[in-house]
């Protein structure tokens, strides 16, 4: 029940946060010159205009900006997010439609970032200035250092165009109608080089913030204790190191789930994967306001429980904290 | 009226033509149709609405050709053939057409098509809502229905048969009454889950990754269409679609929505075409846009000079790969019904341009320059940012200094047409079929303020614009083409808008696509005979 109280604080205090965002960005939007109509009417390639006034009045785009706002809130506070202007639905349905997609590659590439970072930060820490050391940081200082749409792109030209191992992109095979395991694996086959992609930056991160706070952990005293006790190296490392040279990364991981919504741009479009990512790029391009607030309210809503949940965990692995108290 | 017949003559023969012919004799020499298989094709962007009897783009086009038809298309010598009209004749006076609708055809949901579908997509969709259909069908005041395979279209000013058909090619596709009558027809869910009377059925759209249609088993072409099902995939990025081909994900990238890199590389590649064949309907041009309200680019001497300034040929080849050439005026020399020929009014010469420069009373100020123009790229094309780069440079030699100011697509629109926020402006302009559809509004006075290219730049002449409306109402053939070689004369001399180069569309093709690309506009066209070798 704390736990739940704790969750619904929590979210409260969080709405004036999510209010402001929402606000500046729509006020942001409206200074962007061009609105959907002007978007919708370059992909028409013209059009007269009586066309032009039957539009803008049909998007609700002739009223003053204060009253498009407001219109906006009193949507909000009833749970509506308004209508998508470019697809013609609901906007909870198309963004719906597209979560699944990025959710998975933002699952998947945090599960590869997180335990290639920590297996090979530990591996660093252990062999420190030996050659898998030299090795390990060498990479990891590449894989940060390059941009990952380049590294999609050589993926796409190494493993689908070349080696013709992988596909180079889209989310499934386009109406094969594949069920069950087959989909499943069908899926996997898509997402392998897109995960890849967009864990690398996050891997090459974590590794260096693993080897680094592994190497500080090891030297305290409580480790130079259990040490001369005599424990055993191996329980030395799990039990004694890494479980408190884990809390920095917990700290990063929570602040890189809006990173990683950000990167997810880039691999979505590199891929042609139907995520957020690239329908929040079309809503800015095609000026889709309602889209584009009801992706930036879900973004905050993510990387709140995101948060959240790094928090909980945070008390799980070091007992003080919880001690304190919330 | 000796013309109406001759179409009139032209199209049955066609049609007897046709029928006469066994299914696959005319393709003698080349190997017999397979039924069967899937074609995909390469889509840049997502389309908000899959309805062309609403929304005039080649966007719309590419998919929806497939699954809803129009009166007529272009044959391959690009004359109009019968598709839901067998036949057409205009009345001697010029003020009315009557098309004869083609018997036994039905809709997708299986309702029959009549003459009812025709007037209600011409009266409440074309007229009123189709971007350049209402151009087109302004004086079109009824569309009677006396039978239920004849559609009168009547005019209150004379209508040349050649520029309807021409235009109907695009503009004249048939959208189903029973489903949009009574209904918000912008809200109609038709519109992005199409039903038509064409080869293909819709099935689904998934958005952000593909529309898939399959082979409709009712279609009036007997035996037809050979393709099981077509599949457009949605691929943004440019590298990605080129990738997508390579690894066979996609057959076709048609309009150049490649990057011009790559489609230069895959043009060495033995497994495609690439090609303009079949895009000849679409020609299109990088135009220089002049704001008249900037004293400078009032006087005609300084955008002459603008234009003399300006190396095209070095631009086409260097940055266009070759594909295209300079513009000898709006009409291209692709349009056989238009092209009055003629040279190049204005030829690389900077040593021209300076002397008109310092003509115009805009002598080289101390650090060499005249004056300087802010320059608004539409980035409808990849080579957009490029052209505006080059003038950028070129203007530099003669002493004029350019400031490119970056927008999106819908920014700068609205900067140009909407608030005439620029001095000058660079983006593409599409030449479809005949000037009176999509050309002449960018000389045409008095558009209202906001309508997107259309002549927004604040430059009048009462002279162009009789010869516009002239032409756009002569019905004698000869008579108009003269016409418009007079209006490109006056175009070339006065320069409102300069069409620097002229170019067509660029489709890459798998080879393993048969019967693609054999008439003038392919891409947009309902693949009725396509099919895939195995």
């Amino acid at each position: 029940m704390s736990l739940f109280l704790f969750a619904l604080r929590r979210l409260a205090t969080s709405i004036p946060s999510l209010l402001i965002i929402l606000v500046g960005v729509f006020l942001l939007l409206q200074l962007a010159p061009g609105d959907t109509v002007d978007a919708l009417l370059a992909q028409m390639g013209g059009g007269d205009a009586q066309i032009i006034e039957t539009l803008r009045h049909f998007y609700g785009l002739d009223a003053p900006v204060a009253v498009q706002l407001g219109r906006y809130l009193l949507r909000l506070v009833q749970f509506d997010l308004g209508y998508s202007a470019i697809y013609g639905k609901p906007v909870i349905d198309v963004i719906v439609e597209r979560l699944p997609v990025t959710l998975l590659l933002m699952g998947a590439s945090l599960v590869v970032a997180v335990s290639g970072g920590v297996a090979l930060g530990v591996l660093a820490a252990r062999r420190v200035n030996k050659w898998p050391d030299t090795l390990i940081s060498t990479l990891g200082l590449v894989f940060y250092a390059t941009p990952s749409f380049w590294l999609g792109l050589m993926a796409v030209v190494v493993f689908a165009v070349k080696l013709g191992w992988l596909p180079p992109g889209g989310f499934e095979e386009v109406g094969a109608g594949y069920q069950g395991l087959t989909r499943a694996l069908d899926i996997a086959r898509h997402m392998a080089l897109p995960t890849i992609t967009l864990s690398l930056i996050f891997l090459a991160t974590y590794l260096r913030i693993m080897r680094a706070s592994m190497l500080e952990v090891s030297s305290l005293d409580f480790v130079r204790t259990a040490r001369a006790k005599g424990v055993d190296e191996t329980k030395i490392v799990t039990h004694h190191v890494l479980r408190n040279a884990l809390l920095p990364m917990l700290t990063l991981i929570g602040l890189n789930a809006s990173t990683m919504l950000g990167g997810s741009v880039v691999v979505e479009s590199v891929f042609t994967l139907p995520g957020l990512g690239r329908l929040a790029y079309e809503s800015v391009v095609q000026r889709d306001l309602n889209t584009l607030l009801g992706i930036v309210l879900l973004s905050a809503v993510l990387v709140i429980v995101v948060n959240f949940i790094v928090d909980l965990l945070y008390a799980r692995l070091d007992p003080r904290i919880r001690a304190k108290g919330h | 009226m000796s013309l109406s017949r001759r179409s009139f003559l032209a199209s049955t023969a066609l049609l007897a033509g046709a029928a006469a012919l066994p299914r696959f004799s005319w393709a003698q020499g080349a190997p017999a149709p397979v039924a069967g298989g899937v074609l995909t094709a390469h889509l840049s962007s997502e389309q908000r609405i899959l309805n062309p009897a609403l929304r005039a783009s080649t966007g719309v086009y590419v998919i929806t050709s497939k699954i809803i038809e129009s009166l007529v298309d272009l044959g391959p010598d690009g004359a109009p053939t019968p598709v839901l009209a067998t036949r057409w004749e205009a009345a001697a006076d010029g003020k009315s057409v009557t098309f004869t609708l083609r018997e036994g055809v039905k809709w997708h949901d299986g309702k029959p098509f009549t003459s009812a579908d025709v007037q209600y997509s011409a009266m409440e969709l074309w007229k009123k809502h189709l971007n350049y259909g209402t151009q087109l069908q302004r004086y079109l005041e009824a569309v009677d229905t006396p039978d239920a395979t004849t559609a009168i279209f009547r005019y209150s000013r004379t209508m040349p048969l050649p520029l309807l058909l021409r235009a109907l090619a695009d503009l004249g596709y048939v959208v189903p009454r029973h489903l949009f009558e009574g209904t918000n027809v912008l809200e109609n869910p038709a519109n992005t889950a199409p039903i038509g009377t064409g080869p293909f059925k819709f099935v689904e759209y998934q958005r952000g990754q593909y529309i898939v249609a399959e082979r409709n088993p009712e279609y009036w072409r007997k035996g037809e269409p050979y393709l099981d099902r077509v599949v457009w995939r949605f691929i943004t990025d440019k590298s990605a679609a080129s990738a997508a081909l390579e690894t066979g994900q996609v057959q076709i990238s048609a309009y150049t929505q490649l990057a011009l890199s790559d489609i230069e590389r895959l043009a060495k590649d033995s497994r495609f075409e690439v090609s303009s064949r079949g895009n000849e309907a679409n020609s299109f041009n990088n135009t220089v846009e002049f704001n008249h309200r900037r004293k400078e680019l009032a006087d005609v001497r300084v955008r002459r000079a603008i234009a003399h300034a300006v190396d095209v040929d070095f631009f086409v080849e260097n940055f266009l790969y070759g594909r295209g050439k300079r513009a000898t005026g709006f009409i291209p020399s692709i349009s056989q019904a238009f092209y009055p020929g003629g040279a190049f009014p204005y030829p690389f010469d900077t040593k021209k341009a300076e002397a008109l420069l310092d003509e115009a009373g805009y002598p080289r100020q101390k650090g060499g320059e005249r004056f300087s123009l802010r320059l608004l790229p539409i980035l409808n094309g990849e080579d957009v940012p490029q052209f505006a780069t080059f003038l950028q440079q070129s203007l530099a030699e003669v002493g004029i200094k350019v400031e490119i100011v970056q927008l999106d697509v819908a920014g700068a629109l609205s900067a140009i047409y909407k608030d005439w926020n620029f001095d000058l402006a660079t983006g593409w302009h599409q030449y479809r079929g005949d000037p009176a559809v999509s050309t002449t509004v960018w000389f045409r006075s008095g558009s209202p303020k906001g309508a997107p290219w259309t002549n927004q730049f604040g430059w009048e002449s009462a002279e162009v614009d009789t010869l516009i409306d002239d032409a756009a109402a002569e019905i004698d053939p000869v008579k108009r083409k003269a016409l418009y070689a007079q209006l490109v004369d006056v175009i070339n001399e006065e320069l409102p808008v300069w069409f620097a180069t002229e170019r067509q569309f660029v489709s890459v093709t798998n080879k393993v696509v048969q019967n693609h690309h054999n008439i003038p506009r392919w891409p947009s066209s309902d693949w009725h005979d396509t099919w895939i070798a195995k």
